[in-house]
């Protein structure tokens, strides 16, 4: 199933936040999205992710959902979005429990997606007593658990610290690795861009439209190689110049506003 | 050279060009943190009540008008055994107990209505904006030409009363559950009615239960205006009689009762507190 960004403007008020959008992600494949501060990388993943009607333009799906998916589009978000209420497991559960299963497939699924995420010695606990990092992990085994066929991270590392995001990002390596799943991966870290994504759009300073989309010519297993590493910093230094003018605009920007 | 001073960090070392000495850094971020000492409350309240009784003993105030904590405890054990505590209590907790849950469940009811439903919030806030700041022991008198004088017209006040409190309550505790929540909840096709009881009631129970706490209060003294403005029985009807009858020792034992009542409340919504929000 391929998720296409077709000619995708919003405005929020007097504030023209996208200019025509386009792209598509394709089945399996991880697209980054990178672009300086308000440039409207969030408002565009809700939209893509059907929580925000855009002004104009739309988001559009081609081809059919894997036949076990339960939520094709699933959100992993910046902030968790955890029940606090809910325990590990109960917070995982959450999303199948209208999805008519019975009390044993429901539990079956939890528990895989638990084990795949290394939560299976946290399910009772609450969301206020793990780390950031836990607290991410769980946010993804709920995705997990109703079978995506594309991920919607809305920097999902953002509110974490350097050496937590680290680990995770090693997990989503890991969970991509087997291409079943494609995602949209907003982000304003370009290391995260380059070491996860096929692709990378990177987005103009606001009202954001497409500058260029760049292909990453490595594979992720290959980019974990000490030897792909110059290769990775070069390309994020090519990001890094492609943004960091419209990045400095940006900042004076907010700060007069 | 002194240790501490409290300018230490500007002084100068007298010494002049000796440099290796050294001196401390003067701890500077004692207080703004006071901490309620375990058993300081109760000492001072048994002092309280130990010189008042003191005062009682020794004859400094006349009895008629402040009764020694004796003489009130004589009379609540007296009130006790002749039943008529019971009595008045329960006619107390009747009128309480059916108004609060009158008014809490229109309230909350409504309050979900107007936290949920654009209709409902334009209409309903324009109204209880323009009717919450009514005191509602004011209209004690036209309920009672509306609903007669028995006990239609109590609860009927404190009914409205907790109304008010409990639907504000409840409709900002359903405004402040965090929407990226409600949005989550979305994202996974969960379906309004599953939103509105495993998102929005859990996250508005805290709020719910602040409101009870206060509609609890409201209710209390609501209850006691309306006994004392007419009824027979009842706490607030046993207070006024015996202040007209200068028996200040019963006067002040219904207030002990009525204060001890409060307490009670308050303890029952701890502790709902502590079983429903031990998430927090």
């Amino acid at each position: 199933m391929d998720l296409i960004a077709d000619h995708i403007s919003h405005r929020f008020g007097a504030l023209e936040v996208l200019d025509d959008v386009s792209f598509t992600t394709g089945a399996g494949e991880v697209v980054a999205i990178v672009g300086p501060s308000g440039c409207g990388k969030s408002t565009l993943l809700s939209i893509l992710g059907g929580l925000l009607q855009p002004g104009s333009g739309q988001a559009k799906l081609r081809g059919a959902p894997p036949p076990d998916s339960r939520n094709p589009l699933t959100f992993v978000f910046q902030d968790f979005a955890l029940l606090p209420w809910c325990t590990v497991e109960a917070n995982v559960a959450f999303p199948l429990l209208h999805a008519g299963l019975s009390a044993a497939e429901r539990q079956a699924i939890v528990d895989d997606a638990l084990r795949r995420t290394g939560l299976a010695d946290f399910r009772g606990t609450y969301p206020k007593q793990l780390s950031g990092g836990m607290r991410q992990r769980v946010g993804i085994a709920r995705a997990l658990a109703v079978r995506p066929a594309i991920l919607l991270m809305d920097e999902p590392l953002s509110a974490l610290d350097s050496q937590t995001r680290e680990l995770l990002m090693e997990d989503f390596i890991r969970l991509l690795a087997d291409g079943s799943m494609g995602a949209v991966y907003v982000t304003h870290n370009l290391e995260e861009a380059v070491r996860l994504a096929d692709r990378i759009v990177v987005l103009s300073r606001r009202p954001g439209r497409v500058r260029e989309v760049v292909a990453i010519p490595l594979t992720r297993g290959e980019r974990g190689d000490i030897n792909a590493r110059g290769r990775l910093l070069a390309l994020q230094d090519d990001l890094w110049s492609l943004i960091r003018e419209e990045a400095v605009e940006a900042e004076r920007e907010v700060q007069h506003a | 050279m002194k240790p501490s001073g409290k300018f230490s960090m500007l002084e100068r070392p007298k010494t002049g060009d000796r440099t290796d000495e050294t001196r401390p850094v003067a701890f500077r971020g004692a207080g703004f943190a006071p901490k309620a000492g375990r058993y300081s409350g109760w000492i001072a309240l048994v002092l309280a009540i130990g010189l008042w009784q003191l005062a009682g003993s020794a004859g400094w105030v006349n009895p008629l008008f402040l009764p020694a904590p004796s003489a009130i405890a004589v009379a609540i054990y007296r009130l006790a055994i002749s039943g008529a505590l019971w009595q008045h209590l329960s006619y107390s907790i009747m009128r309480i107990g059916t108004g609060w849950i009158l008014g809490t469940v229109a309230g909350v009811i409504v309050g979900f209505g107007i936290g949920l439903s654009s209709l409902t919030r334009g209409v309903g806030i324009t109204f209880i904006s323009a009717l919450f700041p009514i005191p509602k022991i004011a209209l004690l008198p036209l309920l009672i030409l509306w609903l007669g004088i028995g006990e239609q017209p109590k609860i009927a006040t404190i009914a409205l009363g907790v109304f008010f409190s409990t639907a504000i309550s409840v409709y900002s505790g359903v405004d402040a559950v965090p929407r990226n929540l409600i949005r989550m909840a979305q994202s996974f096709n969960v379906p309004f009615h599953a939103i509105v009881r495993r998102v929005i009631w859990p996250g508005a129970l805290p709020s719910i239960l602040a409101g009870f706490r206060i509609t609890a209060s409201v209710a209390l003294l609501l209850v006691v205006s309306a006994e004392m403005i007419g009824a027979e029985y009842g706490i607030g009807a046993f207070v006024l009689q015996a202040g007209n009858l200068m028996q200040t020792d019963q006067l002040l034992a219904g207030v002990v009762i009525l204060s001890l009542f409060g307490l009670a409340v308050g303890r029952v919504i701890n502790w709902l507190e502590t079983r429903l929000l031990h998430w927090r």
